[in-house]
């Protein structure tokens, strides 16, 4: 064998080939791999971000919802509470209202009865005065007998 | 096969295994061995100007996904031997294994098949496989070479190279036989790549053409074994060319002191 014009055909080929390659192939494919695998890791992470996001919203909402629960609980105590006030309040003022009607009337009738008493106690004496003219048979003088008849009046 | 005319075995095969050339002495072109090696390389360019022109990072398909994972492969044998690649060895790796592949991979078309039709054209020898010609195995084994000792004398300097020649393997007091072993070494490393792939190649062609031989009714047997077998022996030797490739590298990027 000797050296020959073959053999540095192909050498040079074979040269050809292998900047060809590296410049349309390796390079570019290189390249786009490792943007590839990048892009995956990126993913990766932001989906691993997502999850602990996730998370923590979920944290965050049962959080949220124990305090709204328990606002609402207080809420419900307090409106009770107000509720059992207002009826007590309501009862109060009802029953001072029924003292107060009650304590009205019963002034009232005392005061008709002092007025019933009144009249009748005038008419007794008129009565008496009547009934002792009869008796007498006279007339009773009632400047004279002033007196006599108050004295009458006040002891019925 | 071999009816038309009847030649004798032995001329059927010498004449199988003889290239197509032309010219003398130094200008001596074997014109099939260069155009099937311009043909498949050809091949080559065009399927990585395709490929790389059009890349998609989401939804990779066809020849990009065979050529991702070829490029992932040879980038894995790469790494696991260098520890910081130099950006030429990715791409040249990748060529060797893709263009000694494909240049193997002629073995697989019937022997008799391309021979034949050139001779109706009026070519009486045509080798179709260009691995089985020493030129193109060593041709570019060689070239490997050249990058052997371009980055040995990057890396360690001429004369720390030259220091390797005449220290190793057995110290200072036995320098020329230190001096031809490490010759002999560095130069049996492309010899050996290029012829090994040259045999292997060029013995497979063989076996074709011995199977050939054989009666149209059993020929078909042995010859789908050798085929089927040789699927293998085309991809394992390119494989071997390029991790050779690689290692030798890997070798000549090491630091003077964890050499040998």
């Amino acid at each position: 064998m000797n050296v020959t014009a073959t053999l540095f055909g192909q050498m040079i080929t074979f040269a050809v080939l292998v900047w060809f390659i590296q410049h349309f192939l390796w390079g570019p494919l290189t390249r786009m791999m490792a943007e590839r695998s990048k892009r995956i890791a990126d993913g990766l992470a932001a989906a691993e971000r997502g999850r602990r996001e996730l998370e923590m919203a979920d944290k965050r909402s049962a959080e949220t919802l124990r305090e709204g629960k328990q606002h609402a609980a207080d809420i419900i105590a307090q409106a009770e509470k107000r509720s059992l006030q207002i009826i007590e309040e309501a009862k109060q003022a009802a029953k001072a209202e029924g003292d107060r009607m009650i304590a009205g009337a019963k002034a009232e009738i005392a005061q008709e009865v002092s007025h019933a008493k009144e009249a009748l106690r005038s008419q007794v004496s008129a009565l008496a005065v009547a009934g002792a003219e009869k008796i007498l048979q006279r007339e009773v003088d009632a400047k004279e007998h002033a007196e006599l008849l108050k004295g009458i009046q006040t002891e019925l | 096969m071999i009816e038309a005319g009847k030649p004798n075995p032995v001329e059927y095969i010498q004449h199988h295994l003889t290239n197509l050339q032309v010219g003398h002495g130094f200008w001596t072109f074997n014109l099939d061995t260069i155009v099937f090696g311009w043909l498949l390389g050809g091949f080559l360019v065009f399927l990585s100007w395709r490929v790389g022109r059009s890349l998609s990072l989401d939804n990779p398909r066809g020849a990009q996904n065979v050529l991702e994972a070829i490029l992932e492969f040879v980038d894995i044998q790469i790494k696991s031997a260098f520890p910081k690649p130099d950006p030429l060895i990715g791409p040249l790796a990748l060529t060797v294994f893709l263009w000694v592949f494909l240049m193997n991979a002629m073995d697989l078309i019937p022997v008799d098949l391309l021979p034949k039709a050139a001779e109706y054209a009026g070519i009486h020898h045509l080798k179709v496989v260009p691995t089985t010609d020493p030129y193109t195995t060593l041709g570019m084994s060689l070239s490997v070479f050249a990058l052997i000792l371009y980055y040995n004398i990057r890396i360690k300097g001429a004369w720390g190279y030259f220091k390797g020649f005449l220290f190793h393997p057995f110290g200072k007091w036995l320098m020329p036989v230190n001096f031809m072993m490490t010759a002999v070494e560095e130069l049996a490393k492309p010899l050996s790549m290029g012829l090994r792939l040259f045999g292997n190649m060029f013995a497979g062609e063989l076996v074709f053409l011995l199977i050939a031989l054989l009666p149209w009714w059993i020929l078909w047997v042995p010859g789908t074994l050798w085929a089927i077998f040789h699927i293998l022996i085309i991809t394992l030797q390119a494989f071997i060319f390029m991790i050779l490739t690689i290692m030798y590298l890997a070798l000549a990027y090491q630091s003077l002191d964890d050499a040998h």
